[in-house]
């Protein structure tokens, strides 16, 4: 189902560090062309959906509950902002907090658990993290938390001024993203990919699997918290629809659309689905069925993805 | 007047009878689902737009040929079966050697899209639909009114829950189903058509939900995004039953409204979370569900 | 010498005229019609929200004046972010000068908010909350149509006043469902009634048989049902089912529309009473105006929501051609200073809050015996004058007005 990457090649590290060179030169001079506030979003998002990508595509895990993350990481992040006065590098690192603290609690009932009762699990708890938001007096309900301040990163830097707002997302998720790559290309992570392909046997030759996976878990949780709660910063808006199911789902298809289990898949697919979104949103009532449509041809027709098609015509994974 | 927990003994009875028949509901509702991911092992997430469409169809034969609602008992499920009998044959068949996330994500887009189109035609605030006039009116039970439609509604649903487990677990036919999708290689050298029964399962599967959607439509608004509110709960009472067991669905539809009912009137702002942290807890302590066994 | 005097007497008024055009931004009076267009509320503005708003520039003769004026529109889904985000596209890439409609208030308050940091204009139809001619006050924003406060103290007081006192609250368990529920209590209690419950149900509910016993076990008088869409149908409904109205307890719908008496039918909802400031059957302009917006939409009659559209994008037009200028709050204030007069509201004005007032009426849904044909559902009980339907000035909260 996912793309099985061999051990890193000199050809594939090659065609990924161009890949990547590609991708920082969009987001450089995507502004020039593109509405900046747009570009933040697709960045944002793509960190999620890299972050979500870490799980089902380097340890099999599909979660369909990774909304909950987004979302607190959002509220917590504005709450900080908004009402502890917190710079805003403090607010997404309290956001981010939160969501792998979240991601502890939640992996340790979830993790034992495989196939679609992990994610099943993880839709109950995110269910039940969606029912606390709306409860909660500080979420503010369904109005959310309006009127977040982006403040000054380190007291300095204004970011109500939208290109230091930019340049400080766009160095958000180059990390995120550097840090997900070197993640996966790590002993740590062949360790995940072998207990993605084999479980058993990586128990066997004397890994805490669970421990592991646990610990992807809680990775996978905070850089989610972490593209959450730059995303609340970015609208200066914490909302309900950021821990509804249908977000859960919205990341789903972004994976799909780009490549399951490729480096740059969630990137690209975060792309082309917001992008979709953006400009449907003008034919109204068809966006949902457009992006039925695209599940479907996805699934019958394109199931690599656009990334992973590109990699087996380059022949490199990517 | 005798209190439990602070409320009349009468309100409770009648919240728990209550309880019962939105559990029966539950069950039927759930019932689809359960054979097609017990047997075919497909999640299928279009089940919330197939049941919208029974009721649809309901409202078409009453509105465009006269047809009323006990017609539409037998005429729904077929229709809608017949969709679903073309979607496995075109698209869900490719999937079956895949991954089940694939047959998840294509009945999920599924879905999108037939919703997405009945709502283009028929708006969102939904299309009236009246009570049949044999069943309208109720009795006074002394601790509550009982509308005559509810009461049908348990009795119809306990008959088809009953008798499609029974079908599946007793019968010939039955069997047959359960070899072909436990081991489908060896069934078939038996010279029984396996794609064939797959396909007629899983369009008895829908059938089932679109019944459903025809029991729904004079209680409940007959609207594009009915379905869509119900789908994940459907799911969460198959995976707490334990998929693969009918028995399990059926006991867990009727526990879920009792739960449900009683959550509703201690706590009702939680009445939709509650179903939830059930799910969290039964797989907690048993991975495979209540009645379900680990494959 | 007279050729120079008249040269100059010709270049004033030329100069005059580019200037005008000049400070009409880009040249062009770029309207954005945002809201629902494809879940719960689309039938409540959605598509028919852009087709009333087509029909007021038409009917403004935008053309013949010599001014340009553009529309767009875009679907929100009810979410604050998709909202947020397609607002500020607009105001910063699209060049749009005034937003329309919106309802959900989660979004209203967002692109409220979003309005007053760009210093552009929103006009107000779709949402509800009495906040934003509140504390979330704006000169950026004009709160048109209706909201909570004119809802609760309609529907509450002409039921109170009618000897129902005692009532009991199946509320939607969200801010929206809360302020409602607040909002009618207080009006109840005012008038010397009592509330004897309040039972808070998810958003989404299916089934309402649990809620309704309870509302009957209460034995109030009223049931006041404060929520709205999907579940105020199902509400009504299933109270039909129960017998709740054969049981001698009324329900009242605090936010009904004439699209849910559609979907619900007159079997369904008849008896039931609420408020409303539009109907497309009250009065011949109204008609007439109803006779040419259904076939544009689908064959169904506007709802309060579009009329609110037509009417604000008219005056908006109006305030702009006056003041030759399409500067938001410039525009917003002239929009104030301007009485308002439209064949579907009637006369009314804007107060210093951004709150437009006008009559509001008093409906009971038809018996199926009474109504003459689809769309034929309401009788008009009582209208209630526009300086008494809306919450006084004073009482919000708003800085914006003097005290």
């Amino acid at each position: 189902m996912s793309a099985v990457l061999p051990a890193a090649k000199s050809g594939e590290v090659g065609a990924q560090r161009i890949a990547f060179v590609v991708m920082l030169a969009f987001f450089i001079l995507g502004p020039l062309v593109m509405y900046p506030v747009f570009l933040m979003k697709v960045m944002c998002f793509a960190l999620f959906a890299a972050a979500f990508n870490l799980l089902i595509g380097f340890v099999g895990l599909l979660s369909f509950g990774h909304a909950m993350f987004l979302g607190t990481a959002g509220y917590v992040c504005a709450h900080a902002a908004k009402v502890w006065g917190f710079t805003p590098e403090l607010a997404i690192l309290a956001g981010a907090a939160a969501a792998a603290a979240l991601g502890l609690v939640t992996g340790l009932l979830a993790i034992r658990r495989q196939g679609i009762y992990f994610a099943m699990i993880t839709l109950a708890l995110a269910q039940m993290i969606f029912f606390l938001c709306l409860q909660a007096p500080f979420t503010g309900g369904e109005d959310g938390i309006q009127a977040v301040p982006r403040g000054r990163l380190l007291g300095l830097l204004d970011l109500s001024n939208v290109w230091n707002m930019y340049g400080t997302v766009l160095v958000i998720f180059v990390a995120g993203f550097l840090l997900i790559y070197r993640t996966v290309h790590s002993p740590f992570g062949q360790v995940l990919k072998a207990i993605r392909e084999n479980e058993a046997r990586t128990t066997s030759l004397g890994y805490n699997t669970t421990r592991y996976k646990l610990m992807a878990f809680v990775l996978s949780a905070a850089l989610s918290g972490v593209a959450g709660a730059t995303n609340a910063l970015v609208f200066q808006l914490a909302a309900l629809n950021s821990v509804h199911w249908s977000m859960s789902g919205e990341v789903v298809l972004m994976n799909l659309v780009g490549g399951l289990g490729t480096i740059f898949g969630p990137v690209v697919g975060a792309f082309v689905v917001l992008a979709m979104e953006n400009y449907l949103a003008t034919l109204g009532f068809w966006i949902t069925i457009v992006q039925g449509a695209i599940f479907v041809l996805c699934v019958l027709a394109f199931r690599r993805g656009i990334v992973g098609e590109l990699g087996r015509l380059m022949r490199k994974p990517i | 007047m005798t209190e439990i927990f602070g409320i009349p003994v009468q309100a409770f009875m009648g919240q728990l009878l209550i309880g019962l028949i939105n559990g029966s509901f539950y069950a039927l509702l759930s019932l689809g689902l359960a054979v097609i991911f017990g047997l075919l092992n497909i999640i299928n997430f279009t089940h919330g737009a197939q049941y919208m469409m029974g009721a649809f169809v309901a409202w078409f034969l009453l509105n465009k040929t006269g047809m009323g609602y006990w017609w539409a008992l037998v005429v729904a499920p077929i229709a809608v079966g017949i969709v679903g009998v073309i979607i496995e044959r075109t698209m869900l068949k490719q999937l079956y050697k895949l991954d089940h996330l694939y047959g998840l994500l294509l009945t999920f887009g599924l879905a999108l899209i037939i919703q997405g189109l009945f709502r283009n035609e028929y708006g969102s605030s939904g299309l009236p639909y009246s009570i049949p006039s044999q069943l309208t009116g109720g009795q006074n039970l002394g601790f509550m009114f009982l509308p005559n439609y509810r009461a049908w509604v348990i009795v119809f649903s306990l008959v088809v829950c009953f008798s499609t487990w029974f079908v599946i677990e007793k019968t010939k036919l039955g069997s047959y189903l359960r070899a072909a999708t436990e081991n489908p290689e060896l069934v078939r050298a038996f010279g029984i058509n396996v794609p064939r029964m797959i396909t007629v399962t899983y369009g008895f599967g829908v059938g089932l939900a679109a019944l459903a959607g025809v029991m729904a439509a004079p209680i409940y608004s007959v609207n594009p995004l009915m379905g869509e509110n119900l789908i994940i709960v459907v799911f969460a009472v198959v995976v707490i039953g334990g998929m693969g067991s009918i028995m399990g669905s059926i006991v867990t539809g009727f526990g879920l409204g009792i739960i449900e009912g009683l959550t509703k009137v201690f706590y009702p702002e939680a009445s939709n979370t509650v179903i939830f942290i059930v799910m969290a807890i039964v797989l907690a302590i048993r991975p495979a569900g209540l009645f379900g066994t680990q494959k | 010498m007279l050729f120079r005097k008249l040269a100059i007497a010709a270049a004033v008024p030329m100069a005059m005229a580019t200037a005008a055009h000049a400070q009409i931004s880009d040249g062009v009076i770029k309207i954005g019609v945002l809201n629902d267009q494809s879940s719960l509320y689309a039938d409540i503005s959605g598509p028919g929200g852009v087709v009333a708003a087509k029909m007021a520039v038409e009917d403004f003769g935008a053309a013949k004046k010599g001014m340009k004026v553009e529309i767009i529109s875009a679907d929100h889904q009810n979410k604050p972010d998709v909202g947020s985000s397609i607002a500020r596209q607009w105001y910063d890439v699209d060049k749009v000068d005034v937003i329309v409609d919106v309802p959900t208030s989660s979004v209203a308050l967002a692109i409220n908010q979003v309005t007053r940091e760009k210093n552009k204009l929103f006009l107000v139809s779709g949402a509800a909350s009495s906040d934003l001619t509140g504390k979330a006050c704006s000169p950026n924003t004009i709160h048109w149509t209706y909201d909570t406060w004119m809802l609760a103290h309609g529907t509450g007081s002409a039921i109170v006043g009618a000897g129902k006192k005692t009532w009991f609250f199946i509320t939607a368990d969200y801010a929206f469902g809360h302020a409602l529920e607040r909002d009618t209590a207080e009006v109840v209690k005012a008038a010397g009634g009592q509330v004897l419950g309040a039972v808070r149900h998810p958003l989404n509910a299916q089934d309402f048989s649990s809620f309704l016993l309870q509302a009957q076990s209460s034995k109030a008088q009223v049931i006041g049902l404060a929520n709205a869409g999907g579940d105020t149908i199902n509400s009504i409904k299933q109270a039909s089912e129960f017998g709740i109205v054969k049981g001698g307890q009324s329900l009242a719908g605090m936010l009904v529309f004439i699209s849910d008496i559609h979907a619900l039918g007159l079997q369904t909802a008849q008896g039931l009473i609420f408020t409303e400031t539009f109907y497309w059957d009250r009065n011949d302009a109204s008609r007439a105006f109803a006779k040419r917006f259904a076939p544009q939409n689908g064959g169904k009659m506007p709802t309060m929501v579009q009329a609110g559209i037509y009417s604000s994008v008219l005056h908006y037009l109006k305030a702009v051609q006056a003041l030759k200028s399409d500067d938001g709050p410039k525009v917003a204030a002239k929009m104030k200073e301007m009485p308002t007069d439209d064949p579907l509201f009637g006369k009314g004005r804007i107060r210093a809050d951004g709150r437009k007032i006008h009559d509001a009426y008093l409906v009971e849904v038809k018996k199926p015996s009474e109504s003459k044909g689809p769309w034929d559902y309401y009788k008009i009980l009582a209208t209630i004058p526009a300086e008494k339907a809306f919450r006084p000035e004073k009482d919000g909260g708003c800085d914006l007005v003097k005290k």
